[in-house]
């Protein structure tokens, strides 16, 4: 595997480009494999890179129904934070944002992390208070945040709307270490990092039946044929449910719906920060990318589904935030909008978790924030899946915790998915 | 070596002069021009630079596809990047300018960047960028990224976007019809007419400022004379036509989104119009008429200035007047170009026709022969040269070996054609997949199994007459399925061209090394797609995404296909194999601002008002936001400031009296025989017994047993209750009402309304309430003790008539009261309080007073019941009935909802009273702050009653836990640490007995 | 948008009404043990396919509906009042009022 480096690029300029070669294999699928992952994501390609780098195992697997990144992966919203208060998440999500610090050495591919700060809007005293409260909470864990005035913010930003806005700004929460990254880049470097390491990427291969034996996975069947399997892990956020059918295990805490997504024709630099907001029921978020569109979401449709193409209300309800908060936005086009389908849980909280089969291993319910918890994902599935038993910081992040009454519930809004966005 | 306009013909106004101005310098140009053509016709041919290499771009296609001529039109406010200048019409005083250049679009620093393209190929800045040069070192964090970053940023993007706010209006309309026609050319017109004449309601859709579609740009009389009739006849059917204005996308159940430009063509805009309109419309049936778009072919420096596709070179010249060149090329595959070049050659431009392909037929022949082209067969452009524009092309042979460079004519404008793409993005917005027609060398939509047809070239019919009848044959299928009678017509075959196009995507010889364009706007060149193949990115989204293909404001209209076919010949596979992308909406790009219609500034949410509202801030309340809602936050008297003014209140109302407009909560009445069952199955509290004339205080569970709502029902009747609800979940909670009796309990006689806009409300709080009221009521005896006590409930008549009902509840702590009426009478009921109140020197209080009574009583809001809450972690599992079972009393017993060590409520003290802390300060035990904490403090005020700040807040294990310890409350966004002490939350008369009179 | 033809107001668009959720729970008693309230709260099918979920047209008649939806198509099966009305009520509990 060719090291990246400039010293490369300018070796390729004088070769024609001549000197690259594939960034993963495409091998044909092998009758077993000790570990087979389900889901080319973002976290199935992190969790086979990390089975390989941090557990040392080899014979791996990741299987994917179409190509490596193209569900989620490729159509989120890219934001990266660690803002996260309720225990179970907190340390969660802070490795994942050490993670994301040094990624792209770690992968020896630019993932292009950019920490730009996560500016999230308030616009009362109580939620300034709430706001204040999850962010000394990060400041007491290990991480960074601050709190902006009025004055501070129109420094920083001075476009927002500080005029006529229906709701009157009046400062921010701050995490300067947040920020967004390169979505696409972040699934090539982890396949390029798994396939170096062994790990056999199998695309265009749908997992068309889980065979059982007694209380364990013994192969799946697929559209490429039967693969055998020590382990399996489960890594399809939006289809989970319907692979844990295919497995015979019944119901889930999930729902699948969709989020809609867009982006703006490519404009010269207009916004610095990821800025966020979520006041009268809405819910916004926007950043710009480095190639200069405006990217951007809001809420989901509210109905399950698992088309990924969505609805003009949305459209509507995004384009009113989009201006209410930043009143330049008016003129700027919008170049394109799409959807995908999340797993939305019961408390809007993820699973990583054992199952009632032995050998198989699940990760699911991102809900919104799957991109942000790649790294940390990867990480801890694989550690669940090397060792056959949860790291402490996931503990909660099971499928029993509402039996028990654990509540990771970051929102509030109880156990209703659509209410978890 | 020019461009010029012809004198005569074109469908521009030659009388009127239009005056414009192009990176400053005046131009002119007449009505009917497109910005493009009369920049065209003044010969300007640098009029943009491309994405990453700064490559110079003139106009390169007369419609959306355009990749090329991207300009930025207007300044200030109303500044708009990245405008193609094909699209938009020539208005007086337009004014544009170059962009993505400095200093011009004519001369351009940035055009270093090709210098070293060698090394920009398709995702190298995934390959480094990532420490210092040249192997990454140092690579730690995102440091070094995030400096190469600043500048990469700065190259990026195309135009640049005004930061000032959009000072254009925008409308959302909403229409619905039975059909909708997209596109006016010869199928979309034939269409239109067919349905409207069987007596539907059509609404017929153009993007361009005039109805024909291609038909504009013919030198035909016939179809001239056809085009004109056809649009009469549509009128007369009462056809909707809207020109203008584009589909932009078609979304669920036949709906699609559009965009009518209104004004965008006008000099001075009326300023009742808006600038633009965003519809939903709904049809019952969709007709897609929306044409095709001739694709070029990939060979060398295919991107210079006055290379454009044939149809372009036609339109100009015969729906502009110009003439595009005089030493003319034009390079083809298949049929369609000959006409054109025939028409150029007419027009008094030397004409060149290289044909691909080595055999054609006589009729072909006879077109060039006749009108003195000269033609070469198995010929194509090779590398095009020339400096800012193109002067020359080298040409290539086909050979058995493929092609070989040959020879060189001089040109000053080259017209490619390389084949034809049905627009097929609307329906690929509805999760079609085109299918490959390899006869014809495009995608074409198949069977759509929903109520949409695709008709004309837009279904793969090339030949101008066979699109009027396959409209007609559209129409038809639409007028039956509408339930409408007609006789069927056959739809014409797919095709048309005598000859078979040759399938070309690219001419390259191995010999001689050339840079060939695919995507103009990117800069992606054919051997990008060639190294994406290498590297293993091979499918159409790995493809994309690796190379940026498609991806710039053209959408892929101009490369995708060549794309397409440069990867699967790398693969050795046929197109259809590397399948398609999806086309997702918009199928050309929209205003935000117009998405969004009118819902903007103050009017993003609605704003509530109370009908206290008015009488509230005639009386000095300063207003503060309660949810959507506007609420008094406090009354200022003369030069007082938030905390004198809440200070005062509050004393004033315990030591008097004081009036609060409470008229936000929600209330909702609880009818019908079953209503005690049902607030009996809902409350956690016991209501089974609830005496008529009885208010109590309950609490709702949500089924996972958490608290959702607090409140007060009031018992008037056997059947009828009144519930009150707090302002936040008002609406929520109505919802749920609603949903348990509809779909979980139907057979409960129960009728739920919502009456928060019908009653009006006032607590009257302090020891002189009683006296204030009985002063207000027409029968004073009303409200004795004895037989109105605490949580009684009266319905009684104030003076003058009014009639109200009364509660004797309190929120504030003190001996209290709440008065409704029917929201009209608002006004007199409060003047007849307040008139009352005063003689007792009380005063009107707000939010802020209300909140610091009520933290000093312990009684909790939304601050604490934030959703994860239990009622025990509230402090209120008395309120928990143990002999019923309601919703949420199984699940409130989960394990760990029961654990002791949970955060309880509390109260805290600073440990220094002199000493301030914040609501959000983490609390923490003294000799560990750092972690997730042991609590964290929900409000705060400046207790009027103790003289010093307080809190609540939870704490694991309540205040019992941490009896004489120090906590500390952690704040490090804001002030730092405070040592503070939590106690009980009934931090001020907790005994109650001021409720009690 | 998705058009429901709500069968006291007409074909509507789906913006006027709220989501409810799976029309397929049934929940328990209310003294019901915790296991069956949660699975009912918690645990759900989710197909990918047709499936029947509650409406609420909050901007309209207010009534919930229990509509069959495909959730890959979002092709509308049938709609229905989730409520049979009073009379059906009255009549199966044999008019106790």
């Amino acid at each position: 595997m060719t090291r990246y480096s400039a010293w490369a690029v300018l070796k390729a300029g004088f070769s024609g480009q001549k000197n690259w070669d594939r960034q993963w294999r495409d091998p044909e699928p092998q009758k077993r494999y000790d570990v087979v992952i389900v889901g080319a994501g973002l976290h199935g390609l992190a969790t086979a890179y990390y089975l390989a780098k941090n557990h040392g195992l080899r014979n791996i697997a990741v299987l994917e129904k179409g190509w490596l990144g193209g569900g989620n992966a490729g159509r989120n919203t890219t934001i990266v934070r660690s803002n996260y208060m309720m225990p179970g998440n907190r340390q969660f999500y802070e490795h994942s944002l050490k993670l994301w610090e040094n990624l792209s050495h770690e992968l020896n591919y630019n993932v292009m992390f950019s920490q730009r700060y996560h500016v999230s809007l308030f616009h009362s005293p109580a939620a300034r208070d709430a706001a204040a409260r999850r962010y000394n909470t990060m400041r007491l864990t290990d991480s960074d945040g601050e709190l902006w005035d009025l004055a501070t913010l129109k420094t920083n930003i001075p476009h927002l709307n500080y005029n006529n806005a229906r709701f009157p700004i009046i400062g921010a929460a701050v995490q300067k270490r947040a920020g967004n990254a390169r979505h696409d880049a972040v699934a090539w470097g982890y396949a390029r990092g798994a396939d170096g390491y062994g790990v056999d990427i199998i695309q265009n291969c749908e997992v068309t039946g889980v065979t059982r034996v007694d209380g364990q996975v013994t192969a799946l069947e697929t559209s490429r044929g039967r693969i055998e399997a020590g382990k399996v892990g489960f890594a399809v956020a939006g289809n989970t449910s319907r692979l844990w059918q295919m497995a015979g295990l019944g119901r889930l805490p999930i729902e699948s719906h969709k989020l809609q997504a867009f982006v703006s024709e490519p404009l010269k630099p207009l916004l610095d920060h990821v800025v966020v907001f979520g006041v009268g029921g809405a819910h916004f978020y926007i950043s710009q990318s480095d190639k200069g569109g405006m990217v951007f979401g809001g809420d989901l449709d509210w109905y399950k589904s698992y088309a990924q193409r969505g609805n003009l209300p949305i459209v509507q309800d995004v384009a009113e935030c989009a201006t209410s908060i930043l009143p330049c936005l008016g003129r700027v086009r919008l170049l394109r909008h799409w959807s995908g389908v999340m797993d939305m849980s019961m408390d809007g909280s993820a699973f990583i978790c054992k199952t009632p089969l032995d050998n198989l291993y699940l990760n699911a319910g991102w809900n919104y924030g799957g991109f942000k918890a790649s790294p940390a994902s990867g990480w801890y599935f694989a550690d669940l899946i090397a060792n056959d038993r949860p790291d402490p910081v996931i503990a909660n992040l099971d499928l029993d915790r509402f039996r028990r009454g654990v509540i990771i519930d970051e929102r509030g809004a109880g156990p209703d998915p659509k209410l978890h966005g | 070596m020019s461009a010029r306009r012809q004198t005569s013909g074109g469908r521009i106004d030659r009388e009127q002069h239009i005056r414009f101005t192009w990176d400053g310098r005046p131009m002119q140009g007449y009505p009917g021009d497109s910005l493009a053509s009369a920049l065209l016709a003044a010969n300007e041919k640098v009029l943009g630079r491309s994405f990453k290499y700064h490559r110079p771009r003139g106009v390169m296609s007369a419609g959306v596809e355009e990749s090329g001529a991207m300009v930025t039109v207007g300044s200030g406010v109303r500044r708009d990047p990245n405008v193609k200048a094909t699209m938009q019409e020539l208005y007086p005083g337009l004014a544009a300018s170059g962009q993505n250049a400095w200093p011009s679009v004519r001369f351009d620093l940035g055009a270093v960047n090709g210098l070293f393209s060698r090394f920009f190929a398709a995702g190298f800045y995934y390959k480094t960028f990532m420490g210092i040069p040249p192997f990454e070192w140092f690579s730690k964090g995102t440091g070094l990224w995030m400096k190469y970053e600043k500048i990469i940023r700065r190259a990026a993007g195309m135009g640049e976007a005004s930061r000032l706010p959009d000072p254009d209006v925008y409308d959302h309309a909403h229409a619905f019809c039975d059909l909708l026609v997209v596109g006016s050319g010869p199928a979309g017109l034939q269409a239109a007419l067919t349905a409207a004449q069987a007596g539907f309601e059509v609404w017929l859709v153009e993007q361009d400022c005039e109805l024909g579609g291609e038909l504009l740009s013919h030198a035909d009389d016939r179809l001239e004379r056809q085009r004109v009739e056809l649009v009469a006849e549509l009128e007369k059917a009462g056809v909707r036509i809207m020109t203008r204005t584009t589909v932009f996308g078609l979304y669920d159940y036949g709906t699609a989104g559009l965009l009518e430009r209104v004004t965008d063509h006008l000099a001075k805009p009326p300023a009742y119009l808006p600038r633009q309109r965003f519809w939903t419309l709904r049809a019952r049936h969709t007709i897609v008429a929306t044409g095709a778009l001739e694709r070029g072919i990939a060979f060398g420096n295919n991107d210079l200035p006055g290379v454009m596709n044939v149809s372009a070179g036609r339109s100009y010249l015969n729906r502009y007047a110009v003439l595009g060149g005089e030493q003319i090329v034009v390079a083809t595959n298949n049929d369609s170009a000959y006409a054109a070049a025939a028409e150029l050659a007419g027009a008094g431009a030397r004409v060149s026709l290289l044909d691909a392909r080595a055999n054609i037929d006589g009729s072909l022949l006879e077109i060039a022969g006749d009108a003195g082209v000269s033609l070469h067969t198995a010929a194509a452009p090779l590398d095009a040269t020339g400096s800012a524009a193109i002067s020359g092309l080298e040409v290539a042979a086909a050979s058995a070996s493929g092609w070989r460079s040959e020879s060189r004519i001089a040109c000053d404008l080259l017209l490619v054609s390389g084949g034809w793409s049905p627009v097929v993005h609307l329906a690929s917005h509805r999760g079609v997949k085109p299918v490959w027609n390899a006869d014809n060398a495009c995608f074409v939509t198949p069977e759509i199994g929903e109520p949409i047809q695709v008709a004309g070239s837009a279904a793969g019919i090339w030949n101008t007459d066979a699109c009027f009848d396959s409209g007609a044959a559209a129409g038809v299928q639409a007028v039956k399925a509408l339930g409408g009678k007609a006789r069927a017509k056959s739809m014409p075959a797919i095709g048309g061209w005598s000859n078979p196009i040759l399938p070309v995507y690219e001419i390259r010889d191995p010999a001689r090394k050339t840079k060939a364009i695919v995507d103009p706007q990117h800069d992606v060149t054919a051997d990008d797609i060639r190294l994406a193949h290498r590297e293993g990115f091979v499918s159409v989204e790995h493809l994309k995404r690796y190379t940026t293909l498609g991806m710039a404001t053209d959408g892929g209209k101009v490369g995708n296909i060549i794309g397409l076919a440069l990867m699967a010949e790398a693969l050795g596979v046929d197109i259809p194999a590397v399948g398609t992308t999806t086309f997702r909406p918009p199928y050309t790009p929209v205003a935000i601002g117009a998405l969004k219609g009118r819902n903007v500034g103050e009017h993003f949410r609605p704003l509530r008002r109370t009908p206290m509202h008015d009488w509230n801030l005639a009386q000095g309340a300063t207003m503060t936001m309660a949810g959507l809602w506007h609420r008094p936050w406090y009354f200022a008297r003369a030069g007082e400031t938030i905390s004198e003014a809440y200070v005062r209140e509050t004393g004033t109302t315990r030591a008097t009296v004081g009036l609060c407009d409470v008229t936000s909560l929600g209330k909702i009445a609880v009818q019908g025989p079953d209503a005690t069952e049902f607030l009996n199955r809902i409350y956690s509290n016991p209501f089974a017994k609830l005496p008529i004339g009885k208010a109590r205080y309950g609490i709702m569970l949500r089924d996972d047993g958490i608290v959702m709502d607090d409140g007060t029902t009031w018992r008037l009747s056997e059947s009828d209750y009144f519930m009150t609800t707090t302002t936040a979940h008002a609406g929520k909670v109505m919802v749920w009402l609603e949903e348990l009796l509809q779909t979980r309990w139907p057979d409960l006689r129960v009728h739920v309304t919502s009456v928060s806009e019908q009653w009006a409300g006032s607590a009257v709080a302090g020891p002189s309430s009683r006296a204030v009221l009985e002063a207000c009521v027409e029968d004073p005896s009303v409200m004795g003790n004895e037989v109105f006590p605490f949580m009684g409930v009266i319905e009684t008549t104030l003076n003058g008539g009014i009639p109200c009902r009364i509660a004797r509840i309190s929120f504030s702590g003190e001996m209290a009261y709440e008065a409704y009426v029917p929201a009209d009478y608002t006004g007199a009921m409060m003047d007849l309080l307040w008139n009352e109140a005063q003689k007792h020197d009380g005063c009107l209080y707000g939010l802020e007073a209300l909140g610091a009574m009520r933290i000093e009583k312990g009684h909790v809001t939304g601050a604490e019941l934030d959703g994860r809450v239990s009622i025990d972690d509230a402090g209120l599992g008395k309120m928990a009935a143990e002999n019923k079972s309601f919703i949420g009393s199984a699940m409130r017993n989960r394990p760990e909802l029961l654990r002791e060590d949970r955060p309880r409520l509390v109260g805290i003290k600073p440990v220094d009273r002199g000493e301030k802390f914040n609501a959000g300060a983490i609390l923490c035990a003294a000799d560990k702050v750092s972690g997730m904490g042991e609590g964290w403090i929900t409000a705060v005020t400046h207790s009027p009653a103790l003289g010093h700040w307080i809190g609540l807040g939870f704490v694991s294990g309540g205040h019992q836990a941490w009896e004489g310890t120090t906590l500390v409350a952690a704040d490090p966004v804001r002030k730092g640490n405070i040592d503070v002490e939590v106690v009980s939350p009934h931090m001020y008369d907790p005994g109650g007995e001021r409720m009690h009179g | 948008m998705i058009r429901i033809n709500c069968p006291f107001c007409g074909p509507r668009d789906h913006s006027e009404f709220t989501y409810g959720g799976d029309a397929s729970i049934v929940y328990p008693a209310l003294d019901a043990p915790m296991d069956d309230w949660h699975d009912a709260i918690f645990l759900r099918e989710n197909p990918c396919g047709m499936q029947s979920e509650t409406w609420h047209h909050v901007n309209g008649c207010r009534m919930w509906l229990v509509v069959e939806r495909d959730t890959m198509t979002h092709e509308i099966r049938s709609v229905r009042p989730a409520h049979q009305g009073n009379a059906a009520v009255m009549s199966a509990a044999g008019d106790k009022s």
